[in-house]
């Protein structure tokens, strides 16, 4: 019988398999980053054990960093701590790190892709729930806990249960001014907050196959909003040819030897899926999120929802919940919706491409009174590049705020941060309540509807400019 | 890990869905580097409300949490379960866990009861009803007992038994080094490497 994408990678993967026991699974890349790591690191200090492959690991620092005034020492005190202990970890057990201010540094699923290290057929783990941004690629990627960072960090293993696997079949085109952001919000409103879990999701269909590597990417990001650890999509020439000529990928003969590798990943064609999702391109709009799960979205051309049409009694409760904590009326259309912030950045879209698709809304025109805009990119490679192409100058010049890379706005541990009862418009993952600081409210949208909403400071795609 | 076979002990009902683990431990805290310490932060901005159900004095000192459908969702962060275990849980019953924290609750001995959500809300209303009534969480038998319920729960018996003996998998895996070598030997020669 077939097997899917999963499986092949999955199988290739098995170091060990034993009845009733999960399979032990051989981890290609380990990333890793200063929050999730530094209990770990510990724990082999106790242990005595050593990194078994520095050379399958990475580090990078992102979560803690402020993004402005990088030279400058971090002000918050344990922040700092946090990532002097990420430094002396990597120093200790010979850890390569992308440190502050070092040309290759960047949140951990921007560098991994842009070094070449996150290729087709791999497996790829980091304590960090958005891995699953490099199952873009075909690779299997998934985020992991602390205890599991030790297990990776002290075995370069990891035993898992196999998923059960999950298509999302996304047939037709997508329709001008709908992105790979909206698609996923729509592919999460459709199979919500818990609709992957247990499974791999992969991504199928003639519109999947149409986005670029950093589309890809956005999408397979926020497949853990979906609830699946992970989600994949088959490799293909827009693959390859994102990775021909990246820092890791290999050259000559051995390159021809991976892509011919590459090519046999495609699930076969009769090969079963525990579960199938179909979503018809053409139908999208662009969609953002009304309430504090990622599943909560709508059209943005769409009103706020009423509680009571629901059937779920949960779900009622839920929509009721987030509309007072979003301090949202029933029946507002969302394009009335006006924001205090729009922050354009993360590991969700804080790509190259994703600047330019903001810049090309902002170019020539300027941010409404009193809304603060942040557009922070991905790595420092990502800012370099948009600075060679001036995007830096056609955002200073609407009126937004030009940052150094990093997690910024995303989370709230770093200085970029929401105020209480604050509203904004975001490029980012996670709408949960206080995710963007303590009493904000969160919009997830696109970076071309964050873009236009800044200009209107409410809710805004920019076909209604 | 302190290794878990049965647990009795009063509960605390928690009737929201979507539980995330922004909610279990807000992303402030996550800036610390120790393990221990993360009770203080529990469910930090939910406390703040005098009303939530974590400041009724006729919870104080419960053991299990009963929680609503979809607990643990979002960040992969093992502090949500370090900031549970410190508080003083040792299960949490939901009729679905997210996947990752249900992994990292595993991993330390925090064990997860998926029940069906009747049985859950069942628990929850007797809890409400009588704070005091007391919970039993039997590994052994896979069975939850008491205020008036009594029903199986699956788990593997290969986790259960990692539990029950209260084994770290580092040691487990480890066991098999040889075989992680002789796969290290396999790998084709063009994967990237960081060095």
């Amino acid at each position: 019988m077939g097997r899917t994408l999963a499986e092949k990678v999955w199988d290739a993967h098995v170091v060990r398999r034993a009845d009733g026991e999960p399979d032990l699974l051989y981890i290609d890349l380990h990333l890793v980053h200063e929050v999730t790591s530094p209990q770990a690191f510990e724990a082999l200090r106790l242990a005595g054990r050593p990194v078994r492959r520095p050379d399958l690991t990475v580090a990078t620092e992102d979560h803690n960093v402020p993004t402005t005034d990088t030279l400058l020492p971090i002000a918050d005190p344990v922040s700092a701590a946090q990532v002097e202990a990420l430094r002396k970890n990597c120093a200790e057990f010979g850890v390569r790190l992308y440190p502050m201010n070092d040309p290759g540094q960047g949140i951990v699923h921007v560098v991994g892709p842009q070094l070449g290290l996150s290729q087709p057929g791999m497996t790829i783990v980091c304590g960090d729930s958005h891995t699953s941004t490099h199952g873009a690629f075909g690779a299997l990627a998934f985020g992991i806990g602390t205890s599991q960072v030790e297990h990776v960090l002290a075995t370069q293993t990891l035993p898992q249960r196999r998923p059960r696997t999950m298509a999302v079949t996304v047939e037709g085109e997508l329709p001008a001014g709908v992105t790979a952001k909206d698609l996923i919000l729509a592919i999460i409103a459709r199979i919500g907050t818990s609709g992957g879990a247990g499974h791999v999701i992969e991504y199928r269909g003639a519109a999947i196959r149409g986005l670029s590597m950093e589309g890809r990417m956005t999408v397979c990001n926020m497949s853990i909003e979906a609830g699946a650890r992970a989600g994949m999509i088959a490799p293909d020439d827009t693959t390859f040819e994102y990775l021909a000529g990246r820092a890791r990928v290999a050259t000559g003969p051995e390159w021809d030897e991976a892509v011919a590798y590459w090519r046999t990943l495609a699930s076969d064609d009769d090969a079963t899926f525990d579960r199938e999702v179909v979503i018809d391109a053409a139908s999208l709009t662009p969609y953002v999120t009304w309430g504090t799960n990622p599943g909560q979205a709508a059209p943005l051309g769409s009103s706020v929802p009423t509680p009571t049409d629901y059937d779920d009694p949960a779900a009622r409760a839920s929509a009721e919940r987030a509309l007072t904590y979003m301090g949202l009326t029933a029946g507002t259309p969302l394009s009335e919706v006006g924001v205090d912030t729009v922050f354009i950045g993360s590991c969700t879209n804080g790509r190259l491409s994703d600047l330019r698709a903001a810049a090309g809304v902002l170019r020539g025109r300027q941010v409404a009174d009193g809304v603060r805009v942040l557009v922070v990119p991905g790595s420092m490679q990502v800012k370099e590049q948009a600075e060679a192409e001036g995007l830096h100058e056609v955002f200073e010049a609407a009126g937004a705020q030009w940052r150094s890379a990093g997690c910024s706005m995303c989370l709230g541990m770093n200085p970029d941060t929401l105020r209480p009862g604050e509203r904004s418009a975001s490029t980012s993952n996670r709408n949960f309540e206080g995710r963007q600081g303590p009493g904000g409210r969160t919009h997830l949208v696109s970076p071309e509807v964050a873009a236009a909403t800044a200009v209107t400071g409410r809710l805004t795609a920019p076909a209604d400019l | 890990m302190e290794a878990f076979t049965i647990h009795t002990g009063r509960a605390v009902p928690l009737r929201r869905s979507d539980v995330d683990t922004d909610q279990i431990i807000p992303s402030e805290w996550l800036k610390r580097i120790e393990r221990t310490g993360f009770g203080a932060g529990l469910f930090a901005e939910w406390r703040a409300d005098p009303a939530f159900v974590l400041n009724d004095p006729a919870h104080a000192g419960a053991s299990i949490l009963v929680a609503g459908p979809d607990f643990g969702t979002g960040s992969s962060r093992e502090h949500a379960v370090w900031a549970l275990q410190d508080y003083g849980f040792r299960a949490v019953i939901s009729s679905r866990f997210a996947d990752i924290f249900r992994g990292n609750a595993l991993g330390n001995g925090l064990l997860p009861v998926v029940l069906p959500q009747a049985a859950v809300e069942a628990l929850q209303a007797a809890v409400e009803r009588d704070p005091n009534v007391e919970i039993t969480v039997d590994l052994d038998a896979r069975q939850v007992r008491g205020a008036g319920v009594e029903e199986p729960f699956e788990l593997d018996d290969f986790t259960r038994w990692r539990l029950m003996e209260g084994l770290d998998d580092v040691g487990l895996t480890l066991r098999h080094e040889e075989m992680i070598s002789d796969f290290e030997r396999t790998r084709p020669v063009w994967l990237p490497t960081s060095a």
